[in-house]
């Protein structure tokens, strides 16, 4: 307390300087120190900006690639000879053609487009060009056959997934150099897919399977895709919305309204605020033991990760509810029990539908904490690498399913540099589902926000 | 018939009970002349709540006890000699399961009827290709007692379920009926039917105490397990961990602790000073139009997934430290490193600290501020020497909240952590932490039998009682405060 005690200086240190103009040495420092403080405390702020702004740049500039992806626009000729040698055009014939008798289909398909597009392909062999499409394009092609075997021994214009790599090359991730160390590409193969992109037979789209598609295998990054992670996301976001709404509700009404001032809701509130702060893994634990293991749901299923979800978010809808419930003035309450009302039906009649906006703003929010929870549902399972879509509800509640993202981690899990970009961009997709979420949150309550 | 149409049906029971009742009511008081004692509404109110309420409770405490009681039952049956060297029972019982389901496959594609399905045996016919034919693939041959076993879990779910059945419908009818036959025009439905809302409010608040009661009772069950095959001592002050996939393991905890404590020192470190500092600024410093736009943004970096987190560590904090600061100073050449973890982690717990502190900041008086300038004190003299001191513990406070979110906090150290787990001090190393181990022994094909998968209970607990200890100590010290100036 220096500067306070300085009051009481000698006589004679005050007569040296009496202008309030000039400063004296000790007032400089004191502002100096007043000046260096404040600038520590901008400096915080713009650490904090810049963290968010880091933290969005490094996502954003690694994620949006993955909404594009290079597609080949090539003319199939689906070979009777290969594809249905007895000419029975029987399906259980044509289905014992597994995937690698439709190489040698998209391998011709190549040089056609090549020697269409006017481009030398001498020094490739076929082989080679046939490793520029993506390893699922004779998957692609495959399924086509199959779901309409009518179109064998004709000519079919396909738009084909190019291989991940030459997919790299267009958006910077591949170089020649890299390419010149990498195994699965070679540089004259990029030379050529750059021919090919200028002959217009490569062309680079907006990726719409990237929200549809499953997840795919580890060699095949271009052909993976969000859709049933999307899928499992939101049969949980589902299972949470209808287990935790009313059960939160109910609880908040209870405690905020009924409960009488006594150890056992003393022992409840305890309780809530416990678990709004036990570490969400903690609950994953919980999961494994009593859902999966006692009580024998399966693994992977939404209906396990909706119930370890709807535990953790029930303390946030709770508070939420409770604040909501408080904010309804006295007055209220005591002009419907003056009326006659009881007073079950003060508080459903009245109370309650004044409090639903703040009600509902709290769940969103908590629906938007429980949809990029992650560390729970690893335990439960959802790891899990499912290509199948889980079925419509109810039964597809028990299917195996991914979710958002518990698939950014799987990806990032993966050797191949391209699911990184993956990764990024299922993450813009999550931000981008609460980025709604929490707008829609802050507009229910603008709208109808009501000040007693 | 399915669960799922069952509860369905008794739901419609519920709704058709509302519509009988008040009519009932209403018909029963223009018999009678006397007026009604509550609403009519009240009534079907009271008839669906006592069919519907009490039928599903009932399914739900079935859903839930049936496989248990199957499963001890029939394990019992499958006996030792049937399961394989060094396989454990929970193998074949998952097998077991399997086959169970496979009959009725098998039973739905080849229109078996239910007696030649029970007359099948291991001995006269190859069941494992038959099961395969219906897509049902089973890892080994199936043994004779594992068939006869499944065979019987299959039975005992069917009559489990057909009992399940009987009985929900039976008690929703049965209340349905008495509760619609009592409808008088005297009587108190809507006391009956407030007092039952009531009961239900109250155990939808129990829920709460039952995910605790859940939460205590499997990570002591297990763990309790886990000490019965592991010694205690070993376990909490070994300086090893080296699981092993065929026992012998070392699994001492001290190196996942001191991993997780460093981790969440780093943390507090990046994250204290900078959120008491934005907190300050922005409530004692900041001009509006500053405040509108910075406070929003760093709300922003509170509601991010941590997962958003772990990717930034992964893919950009990390290859940054190893490039830029840890390869050319040779302190370390892997991305994953405590630093990384450390310092994204703190980046998540700025808001935190932030938003904490701003709350004991304002909830210091006015008159405090105003008493230090009045003796003419600067801006930051005040705040340096009469603020926080005055919000010290609240600010103590919020930094043990913070402390036990960065302990218990799982996709960030699993990202950009790393998995080695060892004592060190170089903060450019990789090394791990609880809750990252707990993922990686629990992740995957996990067998219940092990030491190896029953540490992750133990790891579980311990950290349960680390959070929860933070937290009680935390939100004392926070009231306390409240109330010195309250």
């Amino acid at each position: 307390m220096n500067d306070i005690t300085a009051a009481a200086a000698p006589e004679a240190a005050r007569k040296r300087h009496g202008s309030l103009l000039v400063q004296d040495a000790r007032t400089k420092t004191r502002n100096a120190s007043e000046t260096r403080f404040r600038r520590l405390g901008l400096l915080a702020v713009a650490l904090g900006m810049l963290a968010l702004v880091g933290l969005l740049g490094s996502i954003l500039s690694n994620g949006l690639s993955a909404f594009k992806q290079t597609y080949l626009q090539v003319e199939v000729f689906l070979d009777p000879a290969k594809l249905d040698k007895t000419g029975s055009g029987d399906l259980a014939q044509i289905a014992k053609v597994s995937t690698f008798g439709y190489a040698p289909l998209i391998q011709a398909a190549m040089q056609g487009a090549a020697k269409e597009a006017g481009v030398d392909t001498s020094a490739l062999p076929a082989k080679a060009l046939g490793q520029m499409v993506s390893k699922e394009a004779p998957a692609t092609l495959r399924n086509f056959v199959l779901a309409s075997p009518e179109k064998i021994g004709q000519t079919v214009s396909f738009s084909l997934l190019a291989n991940g790599r030459i997919d790299g090359y267009f958006k910077g991730r591949v170089t020649m150099e890299s390419a010149a160390l990498d195994r699965n590409i070679s540089p004259e193969q990029l030379a050529f897919a750059d021919q090919l992109k200028a002959a217009g037979v490569l062309e680079t789209k907006f990726n719409w399977a990237f929200f549809t598609a499953p997840d795919a295998s580890d060699t095949r990054p271009e052909a993976a895709g969000l859709g049933v992670a999307i899928l499992g996301s939101i049969y949980m976001m589902l299972i949470v919305l209808c287990l935790s709404l009313p059960l939160g509700v109910a609880a908040s009404i209870y405690l905020e309204e009924f409960a009488p001032k006594n150890r056992f809701t003393d022992l409840i509130e305890v309780n809530i605020s416990n678990l709004a702060a036990v570490p969400s893994i903690v609950f994953g634990i919980l999961g494994l033991a009593i859902f999966i293991n006692l009580v024998g749901l399966p693994q992977s299923a939404p209906i396990v990760g909706g119930l370890v979800l709807t535990l953790m978010t029930l303390p946030t809808i709770i508070i939420a509810t409770r604040a909501a419930l408080k904010s309804v003035p006295p007055s209220i309450r005591d002009a419907a029990l003056g009326v006659g009302a009881s007073k079950m039906q003060s508080i459903f009649h009245h109370v309650l539908p004044l409090a639903m906006p703040g009600i509902l703003t709290g769940a969103i929010i908590g629906l938007a904490q429980a949809l990029g929870e992650t560390a729970p549902l690893l335990l439960i399972g959802m790891v899990a690498f499912v290509r199948e879509y889980p079925a419509g509800p109810p039964e597809g509640l028990f299917d195996p399913a991914a979710a958002l993202p518990v698939q950014v981690y799987n990806w990032t899990q993966r050797g191949d540099p391209a699911f990184v970009e993956r990764a990024s961009g299922a993450i813009i997709v999550l931000l981008v589902f609460l980025i709604v979420m929490n707008t829609a949150a802050i507009l229910l309550r603008r709208k109808f926000e009501r000040r007693w | 018939m399915t669960t799922s149409s069952l509860f369905l049906l008794v739901l419609g029971l519920g709704v058709v009970g509302y519509l009988l009742g008040r009519k009932r009511a209403l018909a029963v008081a223009k018999a009678t002349g006397q007026r009604l004692h509550s609403l009519p509404g009240y009534y079907g109110q009271t008839v669906a709540l006592y069919s519907a309420v009490p039928a599903l409770l009932c399914l739900l405490a079935w859903l839930f006890v049936q496989p248990v009681l199957i499963e001890t039952r029939i394990s019992a049956m499958v006996p030792d000699s049937a399961i394989p060297e060094g396989g454990a029972r929970s193998l074949v019982m998952a097998d077991l399961r399997r086959i169970a389901g496979g009959l009725d496959a098998l039973k739905e594609a080849q229109n078996i009827s239910e007696d030649d399905l029970l007359a099948l045996r291991v001995e006269t016919s190859d069941i494992r290709k038959q099961l395969g034919d219906v897509g049902v693939a089973i890892g080994s041959e199936v043994q004779g007692a594992v068939f006869e076993a499944a065979k019987a879990y299959r039975g005992a779910e069917i009559t489990g379920r057909f009992w399940m059945t009987v009985l929900t419908l039976a008690l929703a009818l049965g209340c349905f009926v008495t509760t619609l036959l009592r409808i008088r025009p005297q009587a108190r439905a809507r006391n009956t039917s407030e007092t039952f809302v009531l009961s239900l409010l109250i155990g939808a608040s129990l829920v709460a105490i039952l995910t605790t009661v859940g939460i205590l009772g499997s990570l002591l069950f297990e763990t309790i397990n886990f000490f019965k095959m592991y010694p205690a001592k070993d376990f909490f002050f070994s300086t090893v961990w080296n699981p092993q996939f065929r026992g012998g393991s070392d699994l001492g905890i001290l190196p996942l602790l001191w991993g997780t404590l460093y981790v969440s020192f780093l943390a507090l470190v990046v994250a204290v000073p900078i959120g008491l500092m934005i907190a300050i600024y922005l409530a004692e410093y900041a001009s509006k139009p500053l405040r509108s736009v910075a406070k929003p943004a760093i709300e922003v970096l509170a509601g991010i997934p941590t997962i958003v987190y772990g990717l930034f560590a992964l893919i950009t904090v990390g290859p940054f430290l190893r490039d830029y600061i840890a390869s050319p100073l040779g302190l370390g050449s892997s991305s994953s490193s405590v630093l990384t973890a450390g310092l994204v982690m703190g980046i998540m717990l700025i808001p935190f600290v932030s938003s904490l502190s701003d709350d004991i900041i304002n909830a210091v008086p006015q008159a405090m501020r105003d008493g230090s300038y009045g003796l003419g004190a600067t801006r930051s003299e005040t705040i340096k020497q009469v603020i926080l001191p005055a919000a010290l513990p609240g600010v103590v406070g919020a930094v043990l909240l913070a402390a036990s979110r960065a302990i218990g906090e799982t996709m960030i150290v699993v990202m950009g952590a790393g998995a080695a787990a060892k004592l060190g001090l170089n903060p450019f190393e990789a090394m791990t932490t609880v809750t990252v181990k707990i993922v990686s022994q629990l992740t995957g094909d996990t067998e219940f039998a092990s030491p190896e998968t029953l540490v992750a209970f133990a790891l579980g607990l311990t950290l349960f009682v680390f959070t929860l200890g933070l937290n009680i100590i935390a939100l004392s010290v926070v009231r306390k405060y409240r109330e010195q100036y309250e």
